[in-house]
């Protein structure tokens, strides 16, 4: 810790995280730290559980109507969903290290891993909405009753995307979550509020942000590799 | 063993409903504005309060519906909405547009199918999942603990935010005419009805935002419980409520996102006709059913535990007895909240392969035996105890008895063979609500009137209490056991007519309910009196050994003036004289 503050010359103003204080009904920073992990953790268990409605909901149709899913997934491209994790393994990657360099005071390093951050999260909504929504939606690849396809080789086709839209659909939703959250974190972290005495929001906005990576690294097989 | 002594050291700090010289707009937005779990609770316990006033007015126009065998007082309003707006039309003589409040009669029984959706929506997501862990589990769990909050007080008033927002489109659903779906919103029906208008999508969309709110305060609970307890305060010398909010919590927190995905994709198919629901476009509805039972049920054990809770605190305390196999009651809490996620099946019976059934049904026994220990290890309690037939006890006796019938009726419902015959009748309705009302609802109210001197700092009226109790239970009675007799000679549920035969019966339970909402209505006349004009309320009533009762009525903004000194447990009766109270009052036991 003192080779850390060793930056300061005597006397200049501290950062906004060395004199951060715990809030009153925690015993020790610690504790809320700890605390605030827990709750976080818990948050994402919900998620999975979320996201496991959907992945049943695909499981038990995959069942009652193999050839239409099998013909579904042909429609995607795997390269574009290969593109896309890609993109957010490395948005991934990116938000572990802000969390490290905020435990080690590297602010610049903090802000900038969060930037690369969110423009992996704008850039994996623009693959997503250019690539596979507009051109699929303009086709009439649409789900349910708004499926308009001329060339359908199954009539449970709307079902698949039903499943399809609806999952990354929200899966969509929670990168929008996730990069609000990380927006948040970035405009504080210019006001010098995270470092190695409180990077609580930045490292529970991250574990955050590795669940949507997860929920993606389970929609990519299921959407667009099983065939 | 004495009891801590804090009056050495009494800071200015007033009591947390001190209003401190504030003006009332100030107050207002103080209240608004407030993270202390205290006012959260309290806001809580009024929206919670409003809401089961609501459905019980519904309650009531559904038992004033059934007094006939046909249809009578909803006869005026088969538009389907229940608010008569009138419809815009042109007058005939002057031309000009007016609004038309005559109605034509259409499909028989449409306001009445709205009123029990109603009835049901509003009882099961608005009042009774929050009831008692958002009201009395948020005032009393930090406290009980010994910490100065939850772990999380902004998410906290968030939380309560949610549950409002929830609760306005639910109420705005209502006012644009209601749903006539039934509280479960099944498929296909809910995709199909009202296609034209936004009442079923606002009642679906508020349960989906009540799920968040619960999810919150389980949350936070959790959390507080692992995380906030006062030093000293070990697992084991946690009061029982507190086990049965964390077992609660738990469930809280794994089933309400899957109601969650649920209902979201039901607001997608309503609003996109996705399909997934939908048997038309190759959609399953018996899917919807296990999704929507794998919250549902559960969840209603979040309704039911913290029941449970509170009556091993009121057993105790208003017993004076040291609670019978305290890590028994604890871990069948825990039981029961594990078992509570297998058993879902049960809703669904005859949509189910033979073999499904009899395994969900052989797991549906599972809950009996935890269930039966807490009721085994109550009565245990009550044995040589010096029972004070106060209101609390009261209703801790009366819970018993009711809960009781309610879990033994649930059995012939569990058991196949006779489920046939029983499914979808009174049975289950008198059923459902011998564990729902008998059980939570009577130990919510027992609760309210143990804590009700702690959180506001006034005695409420014992006499009065008393009588309002023997309304409430001889009305329930009435109402709800005759519906068993409906059950099992056919009447089904969910029927605005029925024939001649079973009219006896419905007048009885309609007559009980008349009995039963004056005895609510008794019971809060009361509490407005005690809020009024009540005597002030000693630190400790009642005797308790918990940490509530070691600070002051209602408590200091910080719960303590110092952190809590854990010196004995919470129900060591029979060894310690409890907190701010003398020998003479609270006797121990002679030792022989």
């Amino acid at each position: 810790m003192s080779t850390i503050n060793a930056h300061h010359t005597p006397g200049a103003k501290p950062m906004r995280w060395e004199t951060y204080k715990h809030e009153h009904h925690w015993r020790t920073a610690a504790d809320e730290f700890d605390a605030a992990k827990l709750g976080m953790w818990l948050f994402l268990t919900t998620e999975v559980l979320l996201f496991g409605g959907i992945f049943c909901a695909y499981a038990i149709f995959r069942m009652m109507y193999p050839e239409a899913f099998t013909n579904g997934s042909s429609y995607l491209d795997w390269r574009i969903g290969l593109i896309n994790t890609i993109v957010l393994l490395i948005s991934s990657f990116t938000v572990a290290m802000s969390v490290r360099c905020a435990q080690l005071n590297q602010q610049f390093w903090l802000k900038a891993n969060l930037i690369i951050t969110l423009i992996c999260a704008a850039l994996f909504v623009v693959i997503k909405l250019t690539f596979e929504y507009i051109p699929k939606l303009s086709q009439g690849k649409a789900p349910g009753t708004w499926f308009s396809y001329p060339y359908a080789h199954h009539p449970e086709e709307p079902i698949w995307w039903g499943i399809y839209y609806a999952g990354t659909g929200i899966h969509a939703l929670h990168v929008f979550i996730g990069a609000g959250l990380l927006i948040w974190v970035l405009v504080r972290s210019f006001k010098g509020i995270y470092g190695p005495k409180n990077y609580t929001m930045v490292e529970t906005s991250g574990l955050y942000w590795h669940l949507v990576d997860l929920v993606w690294i389970f929609l990519f097989p299921l959407l667009y590799l099983i065939h | 063993m004495t009891a801590i002594d804090t009056s050495h050291d009494h800071h200015d700090e007033g009591s947390f409903l001190d209003r401190k010289g504030m003006g009332l707009w100030s107050t207002i937005w103080d209240w608004a504005t407030t993270v202390d779990h205290k006012k959260i609770g309290i806001m809580y316990l009024f929206a919670v309060l409003t809401m089961f006033f609501i459905g019980g007015v519904a309650g009531l126009a559904i038992r004033a519906e059934l007094l006939e065998p046909m249809r009578t007082s909803a006869d005026g309003a088969t538009t389907g909405v229940m608010i008569n707006f009138g419809s815009p039309v042109q007058d005939p003589d002057t031309g000009e547009m007016i609004r038309d409040y005559t109605v034509t009669p259409n499909a028989a029984g449409n306001t009445f199918n709205r009123m029990f959706t109603l009835h049901g929506a509003v009882m099961v997501f608005m009042f009774i999942v929050p009831a008692v862990p958002a009201s009395l589990g948020n005032f009393f769990l930090p406290i009980m603990i010994g910490a100065k909050d939850v772990a999380f007080p902004k998410l906290n008033l968030f939380s309560w935010y949610i549950y409002v927002t929830g609760s306005l489109f639910g109420v705005i659903g209502l006012i644009l005419g209601g749903a006539d779906t039934g509280w479960t919103f099944y498929t296909p029906y809910s995709i199909q009805t009202d296609a034209d208008f936004w009442r079923v999508t606002l009642m679906v969309m508020a349960a989906f935002i009540l799920g968040f709110s619960s999810i919150l305060t389980g949350l936070n609970f959790v959390v507080t419980v692992h995380k906030l307890r006062a030093p000293g305060v070990g697992w084991f010398d946690m009061p029982l409520f507190i086990w049965a909010m964390y077992a609660t919590s738990i469930i809280q927190v794994l089933a309400t996102p899957v109601i969650g995905i649920t209902l979201l994709l039901l607001v997608f198919e309503r609003l996109f006709r996705i399909g997934i629901f939908d048997p038309s476009l190759g959609g399953d509805a018996v899917l919807y059913q296990h999704f929507f039972w794998f919250y549902s049920h559960p969840v209603v054990y979040v309704m039911i535990l913290p029941g449970m809770g509170i009556i091993s605190e009121l057993l105790a305390v208003h017993g004076r007895k040291h609670i019978f196999g305290y890590r028994a009651i604890a871990f069948s809490s825990l039981g029961i909240a594990a078992v509570s996620f297998l058993v879902w099946g049960h809703h669904l019976f005859t949509a189910m392969s033979p073999l499904a059934s009899m395994v969900f049904s052989a797991l549906t026994f599972l809950v009996a035996i935890p269930t039966a220990i807490k009721v085994f290890n109550w009565i245990a309690t009550l044995y040589k105890a010096s029972i004070a037939l106060n209101t609390p006890m009261l209703y801790a006796l009366g819970f018993l008895f009711l809960f009781s019938i309610g879990g033994l009726t649930g059995l012939p419902l569990a058991t196949l063979a006779t489920d046939l015959h029983l499914h979808d009748s009174y049975f289950v309705v008198a059923h459902f609500h011998y564990v729902m009302m008998g059980g939570t609802v009577i130990a919510f109210i027992g609760g309210l009137h143990h804590w009700w001197p702690k959180m506001f700092g006034r005695m409420y009226n014992e006499r009065v209490g008393i009588i309002a109790f023997a309304l409430v239970f001889i009305g329930f009675n009435v109402t709800f056991f005759t519906q068993f007799f409906l059950g099992t000679q056919g009447m089904p549920r969910r029927y605005a007519s029925y024939v001649d035969e079973f009219q006896i019966y419905h007048q009885i339970s309609t007559y009980g309910s008349w009995v039963l909402g004056l005895g609510f209505m008794l019971h809060l006349g009361n509490f407005i009196h005690s809020l009024l004009a009540g005597p002030k309320a000693p630190p400790n009533p009642w005797g308790g050994l918990s940490l509530e009762w070691e600070t002051e009525s209602p408590p200091c903004a910080h719960n303590f003036h110092h952190e809590p000194l854990i010196k004995h447990g919470p129900y060591d009766f029979e060894t310690v004289v409890p907190p701010h109270c003398s020998e003479q009052d609270f006797p121990l036991p002679k030792q022989h």
